[in-house]
């Protein structure tokens, strides 16, 4: 296709003129995994400030008088089920069983949705004890950074909901596949920051 | 990649579908190791910190540290398929620059921060006048 520019005597030179072929949807996934790495340097910055705030408790209630480690371990506990039914989910759907993705999908909504219940019932348990965002830089960064994550959760949940939909209409057809794959790593990843949430806010707090 | 035309009787030939796709294959087991070893990953910390396992609380702080990173890695390896050949590497090298830039953003703020508190420490402006 190129020949008439090497006759020239020039030295050759050569373009790639066909692009190389790529499936629809090929660099999804890569794609998702940028923008969950984006999301984890949010997530950095609110732990650092949480690390240089988390003892500014300007005369009012310490993190050891307010955290309730007990519901804490419940909460990591709902996380964690709701993790291991989403990977069923995916052996389900790499077998083509549709029922089955569908009820571990469900399973997995369930957990999350208790997880989400106990973090607002926290949340407003201490908004009514006065322990609000507002009360001191302590609690400002404590809101931000587990109600960041605590949004991820709800988001994670509406796309959780969707995609049930979409399987229910269209079946484990590739674009839902890829779908369900990316949902995968966004919830898996949110399991990641909660080990960091549950540790170095909990724990650690806990232990001052 | 067939649509869902085995219905029930497919369950357990359901194997030979896709395997030409490079997505990660994840198995049961790989699954249920990971699940398990994030449950004693996490059961420890909470032991240590509620039942009070460890008086000194600077070697607990730096036990629950050292188990929540092992975490970490499990649930990068077992549930987030990680590996040094997905997606041609490139993962992981988004990973390890992520990882960069989150350390030095992490330790640079407590650093100049923790510095920042020490040198304005309450008392210091009395003496700011003279």
């Amino acid at each position: 296709m190129s020949a008439t520019t090497v006759t020239t005597g020039e030295t050759p030179v050569f373009y790639q003129l066909e692009e190389e072929h790529h499936e629809p949807g090929g660099s999804t996934m890569l794609g998702f995994w940028m923008y969950l790495m984006s999301d984890c340097l949010i997530f950095a910055m609110l732990f650092a400030a949480w690390g240089v705030y988390g003892t500014s408790f300007a005369g009012g209630p310490t993190s050891h008088e307010l955290f309730e480690l007990p519901l804490v371990a419940v909460n990591t506990a709902m996380l964690l089920f709701s993790s291991i039914t989403y990977g069923f989910a995916m052996i389900a759907m790499q077998e083509q069983r549709q029922g089955a993705v569908q009820g571990w999908l469900a399973l997995t909504a369930l957990f999350g949705a208790a997880f989400l219940g106990i973090e607002l019932y926290e949340f407003s348990n201490l908004i009514h004890e006065g322990a609000g965002p507002w009360r001191s830089a302590f609690l400002s960064s404590f809101f931000t950074l587990v109600g960041t994550h605590g949004l991820h959760v709800t988001f994670g949940l509406i796309w959780l909901f969707t995609l049930m939909v979409q399987v229910a209409r269209k079946g484990l057809i590739p674009a839902n596949v890829r779908r369900l794959q990316c949902l995968s790593l966004f919830w898996h990843f949110l399991d990641v920051i909660w080990i960091g949430v549950f540790t170095f806010v909990y724990l650690f707090g806990a232990m001052r | 990649m067939s649509a869902d035309t085995h219905g029930h009787a497919g369950q357990h030939h359901g194997h030979g579908h896709d395997h030409g796709h490079d997505a990660p294959h994840s198995t049961r087991g790989g699954y249920i190791t990971g699940f398990l070893l994030s449950v004693v990953l996490t059961a420890i910390p909470f032991g240590i910190v509620m039942g009070g396992w460890i008086a000194d609380t600077r070697i607990a702080v730096g036990i629950c540290a050292a188990l929540a990173m092992v975490q970490i890695v499990v649930h990068m390896i077992y549930f987030l398929h990680m590996n040094s050949k997905s997606e041609q590497g490139w993962s992981l090298m988004a990973l390890i620059f992520t990882i960069i830039i989150v350390v030095i953003a992490l330790t640079g703020s407590l650093w100049v921060m923790y510095n920042m508190n020490l040198n304005m420490m309450p008392g210091m402006d009395s003496g700011a006048g003279m």
